[in-house]
């Protein structure tokens, strides 16, 4: 039960580190990739809200008396559904905005001082 | 049962499909379901507003599903007279829409699923449909921003995208915090759950509901958070401006509402957990707006900077929090969005006849062809704009500042307020001129007439008459509005009854 509370809360914390990190590159696609790396640390912080129970059903059964709250498994349903059209609209865009402005940047337009490695 | 509740939902949502149907062809028969659609919603909103005029309290189950445990939808004063400003404001912008702005397969889809978010935002009374409701306004907002396509357009409409997907990430922590604490959703329970939480808990409510109020200040445009407005709204076609113009009112709603429902009074740990930081945040949104105004180089970055300030100064009077600041503040909100829905459409007209060269930069550019017609409507619509007394957004202002005089913050608030009505007012004299007065070269011959597209800016115009000229009821109505949200209790009872 610890090992498990410990799995899930690292990857949530990983996932969030790892999505903030590709998030502020500034460029569409990695921002892209770190909004969709948050979206999963949020699915699993809301499912981990419900607390986290091992081997109890979430509907109601004959013979059972535990059981995990069901709501936030219904929550993380709607919001993996949401997040999935909201990737796939910010992909889109992406892309659109490659062909418009000829670059990938957030702004549209390649910084004058290009530092921090993003040269192109 | 109640049914009326859900069609100002359902019927903008159920026209957005039959609109759907006929694709990229028929641009007549979508203009017309989509008009039946907006004016059945205004019907249904009317109506709505009739029933909550006297202070009833209407709560909807869905399915029958009894709250907490269903998702209800809530019709109190505030609710109803947000869900009838939106659908005016929608009625307005779509008949300036079909006038030649509605090209493209999807308009009338996405605008009619942009009321049907708005609407529902407005009256969910749980957090998470809120958050359903807010992703379908903002997932027709970011199709809609980059609308007729454009480098500006994808370029601001990015920022705006990637912006509002991590709020909603945020949004989803501070739900899951909050239900993680209090084990409901449904606001009113929120409310009661959260006041009776222990200090073992306490910093943990308080870290979700400061995640929360940080979503919706994102959507209504709050300082530091406002960033993202100017350049979004600026680029957007004309009526999609103008019905962004109702959109940070969603977020200074949500505010409002969770402010006196959850944070408000006797709420344990979480009493008054917003309003200390709402002021000087407001004052600052203020000032900030109107510099912005100042030192704008395009009519409509101009009016988008005034919409920040309007933000300021609402949450300004939300911040008092007192009923005569919250009065003063749904007045100035339905002031604001009205004029500002029609300023963006006067600024389109501007901009269309000057041609493409000058657009509606504020620049010693060509005139306009028709100059007495555009020059009258800006001049109204700047001196509503402005807050010149006697029209609604000077009387919205003096409610505010008379709210004021007992408040610690008076010499503050007075002062940023008739400074920043003073540098509005220099804005806009300052565009008028440019534009009207200043102007060179001979206006272009083909540049489209104004037209029926009169209509809706007219409707603006009479709509501000008329709060000018009733202001008297209305500050009544705003009244008894605000006596109803500081008193949570009323809200508490009438979504869970007795069984709490």
């Amino acid at each position: 039960m610890i090992n498990y509370q410990i799995l899930l809360a690292s990857s949530i914390g990983v996932l969030v580190a790892a999505g903030i990190y590709l998030m502020l590159r500034a460029r569409t696609f990695p921002v892209v990739l770190g909004l969709a790396m948050l979206g999963y640390a949020v699915n699993l912080f809301l499912f981990g809200m419900g607390r986290l129970e091992i081997g109890t059903p979430p509907i109601i059964q004959d013979g059972v008396t535990s059981y995990v709250d069901p709501l936030p498994q219904a929550l993380v349903l709607t919001a993996i559904v949401i997040g999935f059209g909201m990737t796939a609209f910010a992909v889109t865009l992406a892309v659109k905005g490659f062909v418009i402005s000829g670059n990938d940047h957030i702004d549209g337009e390649i910084p004058r001082t290009e530092s921090g490695g993003d040269t192109e | 049962m109640n049914h009326f509740m859900v069609f100002t939902v359902v019927i903008p949502m159920l026209t957005a499909m039959v609109c759907l149907l006929f694709g990229r062809d028929n641009l007549a028969i979508k203009r017309g379901v989509g008009l039946a659609g907006v004016l059945a919603t205004l019907g249904a909103a009317l109506y709505m507003f009739g029933v909550a005029f006297d202070g009833a309290m209407v709560v909807y189950s869905m399915g029958g599903w009894q709250a907490p445990f269903g998702i209800v939808f809530v019709l109190d004063r505030l609710s109803g007279s947000m869900v009838l400003l939106t659908n005016v404001l929608a009625l307005f912008a779509y008949l300036y829409a079909i006038n030649g702005s509605d090209k493209g397969p999807y308009f009338h889809f996405l605008f009619l699923m942009q009321i049907t978010g708005v609407n529902g935002a407005f009256l969910t009374g749980d957090m998470f449909n809120l958050f359903v409701f807010f992703e379908i306004m903002l997932l027709t907002a970011y199709v809609l921003a980059i609308y007729g396509s454009g480098a500006e357009r994808v370029k601001y409409g990015t920022r705006y995208v990637f912006l509002n997907m991590i709020g909603s990430a945020i949004f989803l922590i501070a739900v899951g915090v909050l239900y993680g604490v209090t084990g409901t959703l449904n606001m009113a329970d929120m409310a009661v759950k959260a006041a009776a939480v222990g200090s073992q808990d306490a910093m943990l409510l308080r870290s979700g509901s400061y995640l929360l109020v940080t979503v919706f200040a994102i959507k209504a445009a709050l300082f530091p958070l406002y960033f993202w407005l100017p350049g979004t709204y600026s680029v957007a076609a004309a009526p999609v401006a103008a019905i962004f113009a109702i959109m940070t009112k969603v977020g200074v709603y949500a505010i409002l509402r969770s402010t006196t429902l959850i944070w408000g009074a006797d709420a344990g740990f979480v009493t008054g957990l917003v309003v200390p930081y709402l002021l000087p945040l407001a004052l600052v949104t203020l000032a900030l707006g109107v510099v912005g105004a100042l030192a704008a180089t395009r009519l409509r970055a101009l009016i988008a900077y005034l919409i920040i300030a309007s933000v300021g100064t609402i949450l300004t009077g939300i911040g008092l929090y007192t009923a005569d600041g919250i009065s003063g503040a749904l007045f100035y909100m339905a002031h604001s969005t009205l004029i500002s829905a029609g300023m963006f459409l006067i600024a389109d007209l501007v901009r269309e006849q000057r041609g493409a060269a000058f657009g509606d930069r504020l620049d010693h550019g060509p005139a306009v062809r028709q100059p007495v017609l555009i020059g009258m409507l800006f001049f109204i619509g700047a001196i509503v704009m402005a807050g010149l007394p006697p029209v609604t957004g000077f009387i919205g202002k003096v409610l505010i500042l008379e709210a004021a005089i007992d408040s610690s913050w008076t010499m503050w608030l007075w002062s940023v307020f008739l400074a920043a009505s003073f540098f509005t007012l220099m804005a806009v004299s300052r565009a008028g001129t440019v534009l009207f007065w200043k102007s060179q070269g001979e206006p272009s011959e083909d540049a489209p007439d104004v037209g029926l597209r009169l209509i809706p800016i007219a409707g603006v115009f009479s709509c501000v008459l008329a709060m000018t000229i009733f202001a008297g009821p209305i500050v009544a109505f705003t009244d008894a509005t605000a006596a109803q949200l500081l008193d949570k209790t009323q809200y508490i009872t009438a979504v869970l009854g007795g069984a709490r």
